[in-house]
């Protein structure tokens, strides 16, 4: 990945509102998520044990996440037996440094890499740019946000945000292609990919990849996928490294009878996958003739420690939650900040990164409890948001300077006394109106000056009225008869 | 260095799971509820119905056959693609493709550039779910190494009717030797496919552009 997406991302609000400005991407979005819903809720009715497939799914990872040490021991055991190697990272930079040097003892110039989150997370590919080596994206859309020096903006369809249009155009200047001999038919972009990728699969010699799960009673790992890349880089090179974060791996082969069911319908809205892959350390004649699985925890073990991290940790990134958030269907991926978008992305970042730009990521929510419906393991993701929120305001009081804990406590205090009376109610609605004046424009206030430039930045506030609806009450019993219309209409045009 | 990262890990994983780890965690994993459906109730003809219908819905051809009419129903398939240059792994029966004349075979073990220019390949199935449309080959005879059944552009595939289970738990119970066996395994739904751009599903990126079944119904 290189230019746009190496930028340190704004703060969640300011993003937030450049994307809202965004309206091409609204539409793809809005266009793109309304198709997988309608998609999903058909696929997941028709199966009469959804909801207890649900509850076993949540089940067996909060077992296994409550018991991880155990299992990732197993599977270590497990994966060396079967001829693999299993090396451990307790952060990025150190899970890039042992790829870039399995990468350098290979000689390999090239890797060619299965879309992987984990990867993304860790700038693995900036990592082996350093070493000169070039990372080559080869699921079709994680080239296209690769081609377009992007970053993913959805879990399961990266260039959600890019039309046929755009993507023709970026492909044109990719591969060379003179504009009349490409339309912008989805099957024609995909045949040119096809065509370009398919030299690199036949001659690279080292893949990297991800894994969706990995068992620990057998060492088998899992990609789960739909385009046949996976299956290429799984298979065709002498060398596979998979980088795992330590949460993915399952007690027993029996359990993916319930992953196998749950992932694909929650994902992609399809009964199955296209392509799903196993394998077990290295096969003799069939496949890589070495395997590495690269452990990693980058945040991941400091999550564990309480039940609302360990609840988070049960995600296996289908992104059923992206595709009915009403949040993200508006803003998009990108304003996160983050390869984990969405509601999930969400309380995921704060505890994964613990850093101060992701305290606004639990408030991009309405709390309306549409992703914890679709969550295949049952993360109460409203729940854990409302924690998170909580932490933020406990961290920001212990920050702040002033007596009675943060600007935001006084104000609250504040205004504690003033609703709990109604005359003071009523003055302060008269001072408001006096006060308003210079912010208000069209009938509404869209900035406010001081402690308050903050919260208004991100809000549109009425304009108090110039009479309340109790003004007029008493003036009606009082013999005044004017109709509330009247005085809307005048608050209007003040 | 590797050491200390694995200590390191494991030690912070047990200060955070201390409290709330079993102390067998086996018999905690046998305790937890699957209420979920194990077994199908559905018969052979109804599942055979289902895998049908649900491969087709991955635009999948599905042809029916007996095992008398396998042969020719091989033939007529590779005559209809004008398939000259085909994969045949070791153990696919000599009597399924004993109609068929003048095509070149493969070995699975080719390299992938000898792959790339077979027409198609030939294989049989460990098993078949019907309720998700699914083929799975756990690398045991007549299935192939894997890059042979991904690099060519069409993969016929012959399904025994014994084969064809319903539902997903049937099938990993079933696949449960190979994997503890060490096998690699791979399931199959329909051909290569991406809805990448603009959630239009576009079939054949990069593996088999075209997957046919053949449904033996009294093998």
């Amino acid at each position: 990945m290189s230019g746009a997406s190496d930028r340190v991302p704004l703060p969640y609000l300011r993003e937030a509102a450049v994307a809202l400005r965004d309206t091409q991407q609204r539409r793809n979005l809005a266009t793109a998520t309304t198709t997988i819903r309608a998609k999903r809720a058909a696929v997941t009715a028709e199966m009469p044990d959804w909801e207890a497939l649900r509850v076993a799914g949540a089940a067996i990872k909060a077992h296994t996440l409550a018991n991880l040490g155990h299992y990732l021991e197993r599977l270590e055991e497990r994966v060396m037996a079967a001829g693999g190697h299993v090396h451990w990272a307790r952060g990025a930079r150190e899970a890039n440094d042992l790829v870039r040097g399995l990468v350098r003892g290979t000689g390999a110039r090239e890797v060619i890499k299965v879309k992987s989150m984990t990867t993304d997370e860790i700038g693995l590919n900036r990592a082996l740019a350093e070493d000169g080596v070039r990372a080559i994206e080869t699921d079709l859309a994680e080239l296209i946000v690769q081609l377009a020096g992007e970053a993913p903006s959805h879990i399961l369809v990266p260039a959600i945000h890019k039309n046929r249009a755009e993507i023709r155009t970026l492909f044109l200047r990719a591969f060379g292609i003179a504009p009349s001999d490409l339309s912008d038919d989805p099957a024609e972009l995909a045949g040119a990919a096809r065509r370009y990728l398919r030299e690199r699969f036949l001659a690279t010699g080292v893949a990297v990849s991800g894994a969706n799960f990995a068992v620990a009673e057998t060492g088998s790992v899992c990609v789960v996928e739909s385009e046949g890349n996976g299956r290429m880089c799984t298979t065709l090179p002498h060398t596979l490294i998979s980088v795992m974060g330590i949460e993915k791996v399952l007690p027993r082969w029996r359990d993916l009878e319930v992953f196998l069911q749950l992932l694909p319908r929650s994902s992609t809205a399809e009964r199955m996958n296209p392509y799903t892959s196993f394998w077990t350390g290295v096969h003799d004649g069939d496949g890589p003739r070495a395997f590495h699985l690269v452990l990693l925890d980058n945040g991941r073990s400091r999550t564990l420690s309480d039940d609302v991290g360990r609840e988070t940790l049960r995600c296996i990134r289908c992104s059923a939650c992206l595709n009915v958030c009403p949040v993200y269907e508006r803003v998009g991926g990108h304003a996160y900040g983050s390869v984990y978008p969405g509601p999930i992305g969400a309380i995921l970042n704060p505890q994964l990164r613990d850093v101060e730009r992701d305290e606004a990521l639990p408030y991009a929510s309405t709390l309306c409890g549409a992703c914890f419906e679709v969550c295949p393991v049952a993360i109460d993701i409203p729940r854990i948001l409302v924690e998170l929120r909580h932490r933020t305001v406990e961290r920001k009081r212990e920050r702040s300077p002033l007596p009675y804990g943060s600007a935001e406590d006084a104000a609250m205090v504040g205004a504690a006394k003033v609703f709990a009376r109604w005359s003071r109610y009523e003055a302060a609605q008269r001072l408001g109106r006096l006060g308003q004046g210079p912010f208000v424009r069209d009938g509404a206030i869209r900035s406010l000056p001081g402690p308050l430039a903050g919260w208004s930045a991100v809000r549109d506030l009425r304009a108090l009225p110039r009479q309340t609806f109790r003004e007029w009450w008493r003036a009606r019993g009082a013999g005044g008869g004017a109709t509330p219309g009247e005085h809307e209409g005048e608050a209007r045009d003040g | 260095m590797a050491e200390s990262a694995r200590n390191a890990v494991l030690a912070a994983i047990e200060r955070a799971t201390h409290q709330v780890r079993d102390a067998d965690p086996a018999a905690a994993h046998d305790a937890l509820t699957r209420g979920y459906r194990q077994r199908g109730g559905a018969s052979l003809p109804e599942c055979l119905e289902r895998l049908e219908e649900r491969l087709e819905d991955y635009g999948v051809r599905v042809t029916r056959t007996t095992a008398d009419g396998l042969p020719a129903a091989v033939a007529a398939w590779v005559a209809e693609r004008g398939v000259q240059r085909w994969v045949v792994p070791p153990g696919v029966p000599e009597v399924w493709l004993s109609s068929v004349r003048g095509v070149e075979a493969i070995a699975d073990d080719a390299g992938p550039r000898e792959l790339d220019g077979a027409d198609a390949v030939v294989t049989s199935c460990a098993v078949a779910v019907a309720e998700t449309g699914s083929i799975v080959l756990d690398a045991g005879p007549g299935q192939g190494r894997r890059a042979a059944t991904l690099v060519p552009d069409v993969h016929l595939c012959v399904v025994p009717a014994s084969l064809v289970v319903e539902l997903v738990p049937e099938a990993v119970a079933g696949l449960a030797d190979a994997v503890t066996g060490g096998r690699p395994l791979t399931w199959i739904s329909g051909p290569s496919a991406t809805s990448d751009i603009e959630l239009v599903r576009v079939a054949g990126v990069h593996g088999p552009r075209t997957l046919a079944v053949l449904l033996v119904e009294d093998a």
